[in-house]
């Protein structure tokens, strides 16, 4: 017979933990962090709007919807991208992971160049978001949005621009450590956390476009 | 799948730690030496806003009086201090920072980076944090927001002058305030500061859930442990809104949108309630943690069992849930729907009810208990008495119809101090006392801790009390020179015996400086458990190792297990194995065949 332990430890002790790795349970604690302040950004603006109507223009009056739908599918399409890297790295497609990476970068600078586009045409319009140079006008010439619409717009949009930049800076490198055959079949978290913010990120734009655009 | 972090690396314990000076306590990753970080910046922002504090008491003691100039007035600059009359404008300045300095750079690092960073992987049973460089991040994010907000006073324009709250247009605006560099200072340091929270509390989260010991359930952790998880929490969904309302703060000041400001649309409101969404769950932020040290401390001192765990753990996690639906208990005033009024003044006053439930726990812990009165003990005790003033007091601000009267006069300065200063702080020195040992490897001085303890207790009640009598009396807060009121000249009798009790106060806490540097270096050695504690910081060496425990603790039973009837001493430490084994280990038979 075998003399497992000299000393006797009693083993039975429940096991603590979330059986999660710490990275990944770090990053969904953070999101949680990330949903308050956008509910905190969306909530003002909810408030801003609805105590003031009349400083917002209907949808598609000022902003251009249907180039925004388009992006809205490009960000969409980058999360599909993104789920096949995680597929692959799970099935050690070491090749596939690194295309999908590089097409989900690609998507994400794209979706970036998009909002650029859209920022300077509607800035040479005249809407922009100082309170000291509001009044949007119509080709007609009628006014079509105060201050407040300027300001709400770009706060949101561009927070949210700012997340989809940090995490196109992030999948850039984790893209680069791709290439240098740092994630195996058996350990490949860094993709597995980057592509949990990169979906969060998705999904809060599916919001603000409804909110901002659509409604 | 990525390799699972099961919670039992043991620990690489480096007796012989031979990092260099730099990585071992500038640039440390060792969760202890953050803490101490900590401590020692939360203690000099305590001292420089009590200055602050005593420069004020002097004004109101007496008001831009030519025969009492403030002492060193005529160091500072003519801007802030002309004929050793303090300025205006300077008062507002001074009231300000001494807020914000103490709330986000005194008080909430103290209860939070300190004991959070120290204790949470100590009484866990773990050799580190989660994420050990995210926490050396993030205490040096907090430095540079520190050194930002005390930089304001030296800018051109004059320092934030907007109150703790910021409210705005006031602070969004120079027109209103008169100042705006140093209001825009403070704006960013306190967005910093943001960021270097939320880095603390995903890592405490994610230590709590995934690093505990073997055997280390849920309702076997200690209550600091508990509350300062919860604490985490709210930290993690407070600050993030606090950041984002103070972006757009920032925007109103430096690009010229309108968020907050009425002439262009914008909502004074919208300021408020943004603020108070984060800033009532950060007052609980501010009392929390506290709450579980005097827990464990009160048990310890009485030698017995914490009255009721479940019911104070259950009691941390209802009020932590409750003070997300009160924030608008401060703005009754502020021009909002009666009926919302009432909804905010129910919801309040139902706190009142998980917090009578710990205060009744804790006399239960004591009733009977066999109570040694250490320095630890005494402010624990200090701690649940006033604790229970500014309770009390707190319930008469929830009532709408009593707020009307009450509303930023000083019975909310009274109240706020007995709560801020009569709870957390003395949580605070309460843990310090008690921790001292495992820190540092020594004793604080006992008598020199007694006397700085009563000192405190008698000056803070001679200083506060009255200020509830102020409060009746009709004088406001945040005011630069009362007696310009006929009806509140008369006050300045009790005004000068506030601001003398006030100046004893702050002299006193000198002797808790001296008494902590002194023991640093000369104090009695301390003993691995000199309180006799259960909980398995005790069971490592004082100051334990990089890397905590030699072995990974495995934990048998709940912290509180004291005058055991299992044990021949009254303390029964969380990782000694207990005394039969219910079931033999077979292997351990020998075998006969
Ligand atoms: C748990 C510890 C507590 C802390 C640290 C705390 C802290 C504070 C602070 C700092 C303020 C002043 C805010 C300002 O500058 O305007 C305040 C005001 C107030 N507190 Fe508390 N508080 C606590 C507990 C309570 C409780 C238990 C209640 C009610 C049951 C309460 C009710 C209020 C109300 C209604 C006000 C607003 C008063 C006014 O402005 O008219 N507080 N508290
Ligand atoms: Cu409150």
């Amino acid at each position: 017979m075998s003399h497992a332990a000299a000393i006797a430890i009693p083993q039975r002790q429940p096991m603590p933990g979330m059986g999660v790795y710490n990275l990944k349970l770090g990053m969904w604690v953070f999101l949680l962090s990330e949903v308050m302040f956008f509910t905190g950004l969306i909530g003002a603006y909810i408030i801003l709007r609805f105590a003031h109507p009349g400083d917002y223009a209907r949808p598609g009056e000022v902003l251009n919807v249907p180039l925004t739908a388009l992006n809205t599918f490009i960000l969409i399409c980058s999360s599909v991208t993104m789920v096949k890297a995680f597929a692959a790295a799970e099935l050690g497609d070491q090749r596939g992971l690194r295309l999908w990476l590089l097409a989900t970068v690609a998507l994400g600078a794209f979706f970036l160049s998009i909002q650029a586009i859209e920022y300077y045409k509607l800035a040479s319009e005249g809407f922009v978001p100082m309170a000291s140079l509001y009044n949007v006008h119509g080709p007609d010439g009628a006014l079509l949005g105060q201050p407040l619409y300027g300001m709400t717009f770009y706060t949101l949009t561009g927070f949210h621009g700012m997340h989809v930049t940090i995490g196109v800076l992030c999948m850039s490198f984790t893209t680069y450590k791709a290439f240098r055959g740092a994630y195996t079949q058996a350990g490949h978290g860094g993709v597995e956390i980057m592509g949990l913010y990169w979906h969060f990120v998705d999904l809060v734009w599916i919001i603000l476009f409804t909110i901002v655009y659509l409604i | 799948m990525s390799t699972m972090a099961i919670p039992q690396a043991a620990a690489a314990v480096h007796l012989h730690d031979d990092r260099p000076f730099i990585r071992r306590y500038i640039f440390s990753t060792d969760h202890k030496i953050i803490g101490i970080q900590f401590l020692f910046m939360s203690l000099l922002f305590l001292l420089v806003g009590g200055l602050l504090a005593m420069m004020m008491r002097w004004q109101l003691a007496w008001p831009a009086d030519a025969q009492h100039p403030l002492p060193g007035g005529s160091l500072l600059p003519e801007t802030m201090v002309a004929q050793g009359i303090m300025l205006p404008e300077f008062y507002n300045s001074l009231m300000t920072m001494h807020g914000t300095i103490l709330v986000f750079f005194a008080i909430m690092p103290l209860l939070v980076g300190v004991f959070a960073n120290y204790l949470i992987p100590l009484q866990c049973g773990a050799p580190d944090m989660a994420f050990p460089r995210l926490n050396m991040l993030s205490f040096w994010t907090a430095v540079p927001a520190g050194v930002l907000m005390v930089a304001g006073f030296f800018v051109q324009g004059g320092h934030a002058a907007a109150g703790w709250t910021a409210y705005a247009p006031l602070s969004a605006v120079p027109e209103y305030s008169g100042v705006s560099t140093g209001q825009v200072l403070w704006t960013v340091s306190l967005i910093i500061l943001g960021f270097s929270s939320l880095m603390g509390a995903v890592n405490y989260i994610s230590t709590v859930i995934n690093m505990r010991a073997p055997g280390m359930t849920w309702f076997r952790l200690p209550l600091p442990v508990w509350a300062l998880f919860i604490t985490s929490v709210l930290i993690l969904l407070a600050m993030p809104v606090l950041a984002g309302a103070l972006i757009l703060l920032l925007f109103d000041q430096v690009l010229g949108t309108s968020f907050y400001l009425p002439q262009a649309n914008g909502e004074p409101l919208l300021w408020q309630h943004l603020f108070w969404f984060f800033g009532h769950p950060e007052v609980y932020i501010l009392i929390l943690p506290a709450f579980g040290f005097v827990s464990e401390i009160l048990a310890n001192g009485a030698r017995k069992p914490i009255f009721g765990y479940h019911a104070m753990v259950l009691a941390i996690v209802a009020i932590a849930f409750l003070g997300w639906i009160v924030w608008g208990h401060h703005m009754f005033q502020s021009g909002m729907n009666p009926m919302l009024g009432n909804t905010f003044m129910f919801s309040t006053m139902v706190i009142a009810v998980p917090t009578a439930i710990k205060v009744f726990n804790w006399l239960g812990t004591l009733w009977r208990g066999s109570i040694q009165f250490q320095v630890p003990m005494l402010n624990a005790i200090a701690f649940v008495a006033m604790f229970v003033i500014g309770g009390l007091s707190g319930v008469f601000l929830a009532s709408t119809p009593v707020d009307i009267f009450y509303h930023d006069t000083y019975f909310v300065v009274a109240h706020i101090h007995y709560v801020l200063f009569g709870g957390s702080l003395f949580g605070i020195f309460a843990a310090i006392t008690y921790w001292f040992p495992k820190m540092f490897g020594r004793m604080m001085s006992e008598r020199l801790g007694k006397i700085h303890f009563f000192l405190t207790f008698l000056f803070f009640n001679l200083a506060f009390f009255p200020m509830h009598n102020l409060g009746n009396a009709g004088m406001m807060r945040r005011i630069y020179d009362y007696r310009q009121y006929a009806h509140l000249a008369d006050l300045q009798p009790l005004n000068e015996f506030i601001s003398l009790s006030a100046f004893a106060l702050g002299v006193t806490q000198l002797l808790f400086a001296f008494n902590f540097l002194w023991s640093l270096f000369r104090g009695k050695k301390a003993e691995q458990n000199p309180w006799r504690a259960n909980s398995l910081e005790w069971s490592a060496p004082s100051p334990p190792p990089h890397g905590n425990f030699a072995v990974t603790p495995i934990v048998y039973r709940g912290p509180y297990e004291y005058s055991s009837p299992e044990s021949a001493e009254d303390y029964l430490p969380q990782d000694q194995p207990p005394a039969e084994q219910p079931v033999p280990a077979p292997d351990l038979v020998p075998a006969s065949s």
